[in-house]
């Protein structure tokens, strides 16, 4: 019998060897259509678009990007779809499309996790444990609506509105999809999807889904591109509702484009998260739920906990173990399951978190990063937390969308909320404390959509999700979320 | 024997209603009012842009200990408007009759409606989160539960021809939930508002809760829906200035709640007019030991 | 310290952060998800054998029980002799002296239960009867009970001294706590409690005797692991962990030692700071460590059922 060398018995930390998950499961081909009208169908625009994996800079594929005539063709499929068949459609019927996508999502989750982690960057265990099946949850949780709407608190007998324009962000490609797409398909809608610019692909093999699910044809159409085939889905005259969800900028060009014209328009933009740390926290699990709360998905997260506020008779004490938990996390490999940080999505994505990470040097604030190795191709950002962060800072202020965690204290449960809602923005924020009425009064005062105690970065199909002020308007998801797909 | 002579009746100066208290316009203008026939009534004050600033600042200062109250007590305050209006049935009569160019019969039909718009909406205070809110059942160890929250300042342009159970219908909904609000009153038959803002100040409604204003749409509008502190806007009666109010309004991604088919005379408006005006928040829990 | 003030223990130890259980099993199922293969497998596994507390404690042994027990401890694959010794072997008092002349010469160390095991409800004198025969027969390590009874009715003060106690009992022997979680109720008491045994003198605090259910689960190793890295972070003073009970898979142990890797650190990867209180574990390390070196499966005739 051979036996391994296993050397010397020293001790010392676990070194977990690579555990690459298989990229063979996936088959990208070199080249995709827009798919409307229920087939995938070559663009008439001759532009392209080549989409990277952001870890290596390395092509994936190259992608059509729609122009006008494009766009205009997917909505007058999607219009036919409305008018034609899916309209008519009972309840009932429509909801069992849904409960298909839902299951073909489920079947093929391997596939769409590895797919999502080449095409954006983020770690499989999140696409596999996160973005995946959170988007067969939210077919799953609306299919089930689709023939009980009346009964959703929005009148007797709700309509649907027409065709919906879509356009979705990079940071969750699939599962903003599922977000976007089960909820007007459940409520009778057809959809124009647009998938953002440097993360279509998960969107194709959507495509792909609905014709293995047998779903009429135009009731889903992906048209692929960048800005100008965004501007060119909100802007036709097809469109009876809009949905966004981005940057606050396009959202605000959005509404000003959408005044007047009586069409309906959600928004779901961006955010500058207060996690509010009481001295009497659950201390080790509210170092899981900051670290949880900036580094998900590499800070790219809308809601993400960007500021971490800490009373201050706390910080000496929890800043450490802060640190000492950042230093566990492994930045790297995307596809490898051990991987917490995976690479930032795009160049320009990158430019703009080192943008503003100096900017928070030259103002005064200090950064800390642990040290870790960044890979030498592909695009990356190492977890950093700036401590001595003013309110004035523009890191305090402006989202970064990356893995950065700004740093300020408090003294009282009033400051704590005074320093949280003063930003233009309102999407999420955390709230640590083990005393139940301070909870209570200090989630009731803040100015949030999502308020999340001794917890954060949670989403569920049932749980409405959207922003107070300059973070948009509408709720996605949950009974709440209906509204946005019914007249 | 002298002749006893004739008693000069007193005027009514008609004022803004802001913060609580009735300034003149701060430009110190005023403009004539005159009824559906033509006939002078009165000089309304002409608010400027900034008394649309200071009323803003008013609503802004208001709003924690409005939206702070408990929603029975809002309930009881909106309760309270309806009282004093009641009392004030003749003079409301009167106003909408000149303003309208209706009968007294209409007219007194018109102010029960008002009246019992109040007593309506006082009603919703604390039945809103019944029916907005809720648990919703995660797949998860928490408790999830979402509420509606009122959004903050809103700017209310009330409709232009139904000077007081449009303008009361279009309040209501967005103080009883808690919201403060920024009035422009119908530019051309703006006295009720001004009557209604008195019979406000008598109810213990708190200061800057309502705060009312007439002059010109086209002037005061604009500043309004581009006032950053504005949260939301109700744009029933913006007429032309629509458009541009809500391309205004998209700044700082104000929600809007767009002019549409309004019928002042149905009894059970419903949550439409509410919903526009609030958020929903969602908070979630861990339950463990 | 804890007791320098009457009624500070109390304090002192509600006075520890909470823990939320919910984020707790959240962070344990996270690190479950670590993959370990390969060459970090193979270091992985002999970690985990030389970690093995080998452990009989059943009413029925024997000294012929006990005797097998201990020539699998010091080779337990005879198939291999790559295969490391265990770290000790865990038995009953009247047994402990059966196990020191099994192991005289070896590196393998004598530990035994004591202190009334497993329930614990014995005169104090009994308890340190109890333990000081232990260490007489040869015992080098001590695994006691605290007094669960008196934990849960909040007579911390008692807990304590009987800590101190038996530690001044145990001399030279070093003292392992057993803290039996599954009857502390919930995950602060966990703390709690293991903050009440360290200051009372652990070397190592120790889940479980085995005999209740729940026995070990990752969240309590979880939080024992944090509250000795706290705890040395506070006085110095480095204390080891030993979950035990319910571990039967590599799987299980990597996860455990992944756990000790990312909670406490690379400072506790070593069985003088971590140990796996288990029996039917070490065939299981052994058959997948074959396996890693064969490249094909084994099954449970081609090892040795002691």
């Amino acid at each position: 019998m051979t036996t391994l060398e296993y050397g010397p018995l020293d001790d010392g930390p676990l070194e977990y060897a690579p555990a690459p998950e298989a990229r063979s499961i996936v088959a990208i081909r070199p080249s995709y259509d827009l798919f409307i009208d229920g087939e995938f169908t070559e663009a008439k625009s001759e532009e392209r678009i080549v989409t990277v994996n952001p870890a290596d800079e390395q092509p994936l594929a190259e992608v059509a990007a729609a122009g006008e005539a494009d766009v205009d063709r997917a909505f007058t499929a999607a219009r036919r779809a409305y008018e034609g068949v899916w309209s008519r459609l009972p309840g009932a019927e429509r909801g069992k499309y849904l409960f298909r996508i839902a299951r073909i999502i489920q079947e093929r989750a391997r596939e769409l996790a590895v797919l999502e982690s080449l095409d954006n960057g983020k770690p499989i265990k999140e696409t596999r444990d996160v973005d995946v099946p959170l988007a067969a949850a939210h077919f799953f949780y609306h299919a089930g609506w689709a023939d009980k709407l009346a009964h959703a608190g929005l009148g007797p007998s709700p309509r649907p509105l027409g065709v919906v324009a879509q356009v979705i962000p990079w940071n969750f490609p699939l599962l903003m999809l599922a977000w976007k797409i089960a909820p007007a398909l459940a409520c009778g809608n057809t959809v124009v999807l647009k998938p953002a610019e440097t993360t279509p692909l998960t969107a194709l093999v959507f495509a792909e889904i609905c014709q293995e699910a047998d779903l009429p044809p135009g009731v889903v159409n992906i048209v692929t591109g960048a800005g100008d085939t965004g501007r060119a889905v909100v802007a036709h005259p097809e469109a009876d509702k809009i949905a966004f969800t981005g940057s606050t900028e396009v959202g605000r060009e959005i509404a000003r484009a959408v005044a007047g014209t009586g069409r309906r328009l959600t928004l779901e933009l961006g955010g500058k998260g207060a996690n509010i740390v009481y001295d009497d926290a659950p201390l080790d699990q509210a170092v899981e739920g900051i670290v949880t709360g900036i580094f998900f998905n590499q800070g790219h997260v809308c809601c993400a906990g960007s500021r971490l506020l800490v009373q201050e008779s706390l910080a000496e004490e929890l800043l450490p173990r802060l640190r000492a938990r950042i230093e566990r996390l492994r930045l790297g490999d995307p596809l490898d399951k051990n991987t917490d940080i995976g690479a930032i999505n795009s160049a320009a994505q990158l430019a703009r978190i080192r943008e503003l990470a100096e900017a928070g040097a030259n103002e005064g604030a200090e950064p800390w990063s642990p040290a870790c190795a960044i890979p030498e191709r592909g695009y990356w950002y190492p977890p950093t937390v700036f401590t001595g962060v003013a309110q004035s800072h523009r890191i305090a202020r402006e989202e970064i969308f990356g893995p950065v965690l700004s740093v300020l204290t408090f003294r009282t449960p009033e400051e704590a909320v005074t320093k949280a809602n003063n930003t233009p923005y309102g999407l999420s924020a955390g709230v640590w404390t083990e005393k139940g009425s301070r909870m209570l009064w200090t989630a009731a005062r803040l100015r949030a959509g999502v308020v999340w105690c001794n917890t954060f970065n949670q989403f569920d199909p049932a749980s409405p999700f959207g922003g107070y002020k300059e973070s948009g308007y509408g709720r996605e998801g949950g009974r709440h979320g209906l509204e946005a797909y019914l007249g | 024997m002298a002749d006893t002579p004739a008693r000069i009746a007193v005027r009514r100066t008609y004022k803004l209603y802001i913060g609580g208290a009735f300034p003149r316009s701060e430009s110190g203008r005023s403009y004539p009012v005159t009824s559906s026939r033509g006939t002078h009534l009165a000089n309304a004050a002409r608010a400027s842009r900034k008394d649309v600033r200071d009323a803003v600042v008013a609503a802004r200062k208001a709003f924690p200990g409005w939206s702070g109250r408990t929603a029975y007590n809002r309930g009881q305050i909106l309760y309270r408007v309806a009282e004093m209006m009641e009392g004030r049935r003749a003079q409301f009569a009167a106003e909408v009759m000149a303003a309208e160019g209706i009968g007294r019969p209409r007219a007194d039909a018109v102010v029960s409606a008002a009246i019992d718009r109040w007593v309506y909406y006082a009603g919703w205070a604390d039945k809103i989160t019944h029916v907005l809110g809720g648990a919703n059942p995660v797949s998860g160890p928490y408790l999830n539960l979402s509420e509606p929250e009122p959004t903050g300042v809103v700017g209310v342009l009330a409709p232009a021809g139904s000077p007081l159970l449009g303008l009361v219908s279009v309040l209501a909904p967005v103080i009883t939930t808690g919201n403060t609000a920024v009035v422009l009153a119908d530019e051309h038959a703006p006295l009720p508002a001004i009557t209604l803002a008195e019979a406000l100040a008598t109810s213990d409604l708190p200061p800057g809760v309502a705060n009312i204003l007439t002059g010109h749409l086209t002037e005061l509008a604009p500043p309004l829906a581009a006032h950053a502190d504005v949260n939301a806007l109700d744009l029933t009666g913006a007429g032309d200035l629509s458009r541009a109010l809500e391309e205004s309004a998209a700044g700082t991604l104000k929600r809007v709640l767009r002019p549409g088919p309004a019928d002042w005379t149905d009894p059970d408006p419903g949550t439409a007019r509410m919903r526009p005006f609030l958020e929903i928040k969602t908070v979630w829990h861990p339950t463990g030991t | 310290m804890p007791d320098t003030v009457p009624g500070s223990l109390r304090a002192y130890l509600h006075g520890l952060p909470g823990v939320d259980e919910v984020g707790v099993r959240r962070r344990a199922a996270d690190l479950a998800t670590r993959s370990v293969k390969t060459t970090a497998k193979a270091r992985a596994i002999d970690l985990a054998i030389r970690m093995v507390d080998l452990t009989t404690l059943e009413g029925a042994d024997t000294p012929g029980k006990v005797r097998a027990m201990a020539a699998k401890a010091v080779r337990p694959d005879p198939a291999d002799p790559t295969a490391p010794p265990v770290a000790a072997v865990c038995v009953y008092p009247d047994m402990a002296a059966v196990a020191a002349q099994a192991l005289a010469g070896t590196e393998v160390a004598v530990a035994s239960v004591a202190t009334g095991f497993p329930a614990g409800r014995t005169p104090l004198e009994v308890k340190l009867a109890d333990t000081r025969a232990a260490v007489a027969a040869g015992a080098t390590e001590i695994d006691m009970v605290i007094d669960r009874g008196a934990f849960l009715a909040g007579d911390y003060g008692k807990v304590f001294e009987e800590i101190a106690a038996v530690k001044e009992a145990c001399g030279e022997a070093h003292l392992k706590v057993i803290l039996e979680t599954g009857e502390l109720a919930c995950y602060d008491n966990v703390r709690r409690a293991s903050w009440l045994a360290l200051h009372a003198g652990a070397d190592f605090i120790k889940t479980s005797t085995g005999k209740v259910t729940p026995a070990a689960t990752p969240p309590i190793t979880l939080i024992m692991l944090e509250a000795v890295r706290d705890y040395r972070a506070l006085t110095g003073r480095q204390a080891g962990v030993k979950p035990a009970g319910g571990i039967r898979t590599t799987k299980d142990a990597i996860r455990y030692l992944v756990l000790v890797n990312e909670v406490a650190g690379p400072d506790w990867l070593s069985p003088a700071h971590f140990r796996l209180g288990a029996s039917t574990l070490l065939n299981d390390l052994l058959m997948q460590r074959a396996k890693l070196a064969t490249g094909h499966y084994g099954g449970p005739d081609y090892y040795t059922l002691d």
